[in-house]
């Protein structure tokens, strides 16, 4: 087993309960939401999704710090797994969002809403992050290049979002503040419940996925030093670290 | 004991915009395991093919002086 294998099992299970208690709060604890009615279960989903995107988005920054401050190549491993995690995440965070904006404002999608254009904003200059890897054929100065976006990018994503919150007009239902919001104690507890289950379901794809890179990793070490360099296939170009 | 006591859902008309969510966000996920669970094949296929080409390797080795040793003229 590899390093990022250890506990693996158990936070699987953590998250599969997690998510499953956090779907069963939603859909039978949780009240109905007095203005949207049953619309608004998307929320338990959409919200969680966005933030832990972002702050996957933000870990990706901090692991390039780690990668520019060491040279340690892994650290450049741990970002790029964790920003296209995020970006994943983030990807279901529009959908959703889309189809809660449907079902509530009857559009799919609104350009004057601050919160939502913002979001795409990021979203959008995340997915350059992949091409702009894949352009640069060394790994050396690939890995570079992509801690430096990344902690360019981690750092716009708070700007972003402290800009956002102090915009003056509103469009976007804004039911979490720094204060505690205006949710009561049963949409406040399934909606930390669900938060907890996104979270743990990032880490532990993060962790999964970490663990068949650094083990495809070692295969080819292992081939390399059984069988020689012929017996090893030369990686073809790539936006994935080597 | 939640379910027991769960009252029916009001499966109106919203009812189809939150499966809809909820569905968007289960079949990613599927997809990305179901990439995962390939990936993995894969390295599995490739670490059993390593196997059989390291103990080729050290049957050939095991066997090369054996070889050499009977090359040899013999008196």
């Amino acid at each position: 087993m590899t390093t990022y294998g250890r506990g693996l099992r158990g936070l699987t299970l953590a998250t599969i309960t997690t998510n499953t208690l956090a779907l069963a709060l939603v859909f039978f604890y949780a009240p109905l939401d007095a203005d949207q009615g049953f619309v608004q279960k998307i929320f338990y989903i959409h919200v969680p999704l966005a933030i832990v995107s972002l702050c996957g988005f933000i870990a990706g920054g901090l692991f390039a710090i780690g990668h520019l401050r060491s040279g340690d190549r892994r650290w450049d491993m741990r970002a790029y797994v964790a920003i296209h995690m995020a970006l994943i995440f983030g990807i279901a965070a529009l959908i959703t969002g889309s189809i809660w904006a449907k079902a509530s404002w009857g559009h799919w999608w609104v350009w004057s809403e601050p919160t939502l254009v913002s979001y795409l904003i990021v979203v959008l200059m995340y997915a350059t992050y992949q091409p702009l890897r894949f352009s640069i054929e060394d790994p050396e100065r690939q890995a570079r290049y992509a801690s430096v976006f990344a902690i360019v990018a981690g750092a716009f994503v708070p700007l972003n979002f402290i800009a956002v919150r102090l915009a003056q007009q509103y469009v976007h239902p804004r039911v979490l503040t720094l204060t505690g919001g205006h949710l009561p104690g049963s949409m406040r507890f399934t909606f930390l419940a669900s938060l907890a289950g996104i979270a743990l379901l990032f880490v532990t794809l993060w962790k999964y996925e970490m663990t068949a890179k650094d083990m495809r990793m070692q295969l080819r070490r292992a081939r390399r030093q059984l069988l020689g360099d012929d017996a090893v296939r030369p990686l073809g170009r790539s936006a994935a670290p080597s | 004991m939640i379910v027991l006591g769960a009252p029916a859902l009001p499966l109106h008309s919203a009812g189809k915009y939150v499966a809809g969510a909820y569905l968007v966000f289960v079949a990613l996920m599927l997809v990305y395991v179901a990439i995962m669970a390939r990936r993995l094949t894969n390295a599995e296929r490739e670490l059993s093919q390593l196997r059989r080409d390291a103990a080729a390797r050290a049957s050939e080795r095991d066997r090369s002086p054996e070889d050499e040793r009977q090359r040899e003229p013999v008196g």
